[in-house]
């Protein structure tokens, strides 16, 4: 950044005091348990840890099943934004409700409810193994299921409000300009949105790495195939507590330079534009 | 973002708020950290001991061994554990944690929770190496997995589990929901889960015992009170409760 548009940008936006001190109160609220964190991991076994064959194998499922549950979320997730957003249907406000239901659902009961309902004695589950001999929970098609469920309203959401405020003249433009609907969307409301969609595909990602309850309950917990990092660190401090540090320490770094990295090159400020 | 470890001094703080900050009298509250297993056991124990000691208010917190070890050892101010493997234990007497030389108090036996009417047949560990059936088990960083490992090992039995639990309750909590086939818990889960779940016992000749130790914490707010509490478990009342919920008595 060259000094004059640092300056620019400072006399532009001044933070009132009271503000910077919340501010900073909130920065302080999620930084300062990380750097307990930091202060308590025995570095020393850090190299130890990481190469452990158990913790290789959760971190290489982790990052699969997440981006596999992230595409999942970004491919069904978008359509019903749009849904939601531009589509005045019968519903709509029932559907939006049950697309934030499991954000607030606890994640264990979310395992019990993916039981109820795919598991071998559950609602659609029996159908699932009677019809076609499949069986979803403690498989690893079981921990992207449970990781696309409490991940796909962080999408959906953050999508949905993009949508309703892109300007929808632009689309109509196109559209008298001989446009198909597709074209429409897919050359003028997606790269309008696209800040959005991917903060959201983002935000799905990280609760998708993250995600716990419902992964040990609905998929269970076996190493290579169910056991994922949040679940290798709750039973890691079963027996050795400084280990359960060592691998969250691995999974908040993956974590951080993934969006470090996505943030800057992805969400940072739009390319010069003339203003 | 969920992550287990960050929350133990949000629990432990809790437990500080729970417990009695008492002078150290005998009278007043102590805090006793059990065992999950204990659950039922303690709770009976704690009304019985209430009956006998009104001086002294019993609270309990009831969590995996570990997570009590843990909290214990960040500062959570409980007077007594009472713990469902020596290993945890040890962790606080390695850490000088502990006021006292940890003594066992009871002792829980594994066996096998299969559906209502076992609807497989299982007879013995023997059915269970086939990969026919869902096994469900403890994970082995948990004392009931440890001992699970030991009893496969000793009837020279490779199993295959579809899942490795935290604690011996979600293990259950599998077979009652019909998800699993079989599930290899205590005794005394297959008593505490009622009509849900059968049982097929494993006989004592391939089977482990598992020690639950107790012990009074080194910095419990009142240890006058706590011993009371521990003798009054160690006890003819204390003992024949734990057996009347599956436990086995020293």
């Amino acid at each position: 950044m060259t000094p004059e548009r640092r300056r620019r940008r400072a006399t532009a936006e001044r933070l009132p005091w009271p503000a910077g001190v919340l501010a900073a109160l909130a920065v302080a609220v999620f930084a300062l348990p990380f750097i307990g964190l930091l202060w308590r991991v025995p570095w020393s076994r850090l190299g130890h840890v990481v190469t452990e064959a158990t913790v290789r194998d959760a971190l290489a499922l982790s990052l699969r099943t997440s981006l596999l549950s992230t595409s999942i979320t970004v491919v069904l997730g978008v359509p019903l934004a749009w849904a939601l957003a531009r589509i005045d249907f019968p519903g709509r406000r029932l559907v939006r409700a049950l697309a934030t239901l499991s954000m607030v659902l606890p994640p264990v009961v979310g395992g019990v409810a993916l039981f109820a309902s795919f598991g071998r004695r559950g609602l659609f589950g029996q159908l699932l193994a009677d019809w076609f001999g499949i069986r979803i929970p403690f498989t690893t098609g079981a921990v992207v299921f449970a990781q696309t469920f409490v991940a796909m309203p962080f999408l959906v959401l953050t999508v949905e409000a993009a949508l309703r405020q892109f300007d929808h003249r632009m689309a109509d433009a196109a559209r008298t300009l001989g446009a198909g609907r597709w074209t429409v969307f897919s050359r003028v409301t997606l790269p309008a949105i696209r800040p959005a969609l991917i903060a959201g595909a983002v935000l799905a990602w990280a609760r998708a790495l993250g995600e716990f309850g419902a992964t040990i309950t609905f998929a269970g917990n076996l190493p290579g195939s169910t056991q994922t990092m949040p679940l290798a660190v709750y039973l890691a401090l079963e027996r050795d507590p400084e280990e359960a540090l060592l691998i969250s320490l691995v999974l908040i770094g993956i974590s951080l330079t993934v969006l470090l990295g996505l943030r800057d090159r992805w969400l940072g400020e739009p390319p010069a534009v003339d203003r | 973002m969920r992550i287990p470890t960050l929350t133990i001094p949000l629990v432990a703080g809790t437990l500080a708020l729970t417990g009695c900050g008492s002078p150290d009298d005998g009278s007043s509250g102590i805090l006793v950290a059990a065992a999950a297993s204990l659950t039922d056991a303690f709770t009976d124990i704690g009304e019985a001991f209430a009956a006998e000691r009104p001086d002294i208010a019993v609270t309990f917190s009831f969590a995996a061994s570990s997570t009590l070890a843990t909290q214990i050892l960040e500062g959570a101010p409980a007077d007594v554990l009472a713990a469902a493997d020596t290993v945890t234990m040890g962790r606080l007497v390695a850490a000088g944690a502990t006021r006292d030389d940890p003594a066992v108090f009871a002792r829980n036996r594994l066996t096998i929770a299969v559906a209502v009417g076992n609807p497989l047949g299982i007879t013995e560990l023997d059915d269970l190496a086939d990969p026919g059936p869902v096994l469900v088990m403890c994970a082995p960083e948990a004392p009931c997995g440890r001992y699970a490992t030991t009893v496969f090992a000793g009837a020279g039995i490779e199993p295959l589990p579809d899942s490795l639990e935290e604690n011996p309750r979600a293990v259950l909590t599998k077979v009652a929901l019909g998800e699993a086939d079989v599930g290899i818990v205590y005794a005394t889960d297959v008593i505490a889960a009622g009509d849900s779940v059968d049982e097929v016992a494993i006989p004592d000749a391939m089977n482990v015992l598992a020690d639950y130790p107790i012990a009074l914490t080194a910095d419990g707010p009142n240890p006058a009170g706590a011993a009371a509490f521990v003798e009054f478990v160690r006890g003819a009342t204390g003992q024949a409760i734990l057996e009347r919920h599956g436990f086995t008595t020293p």
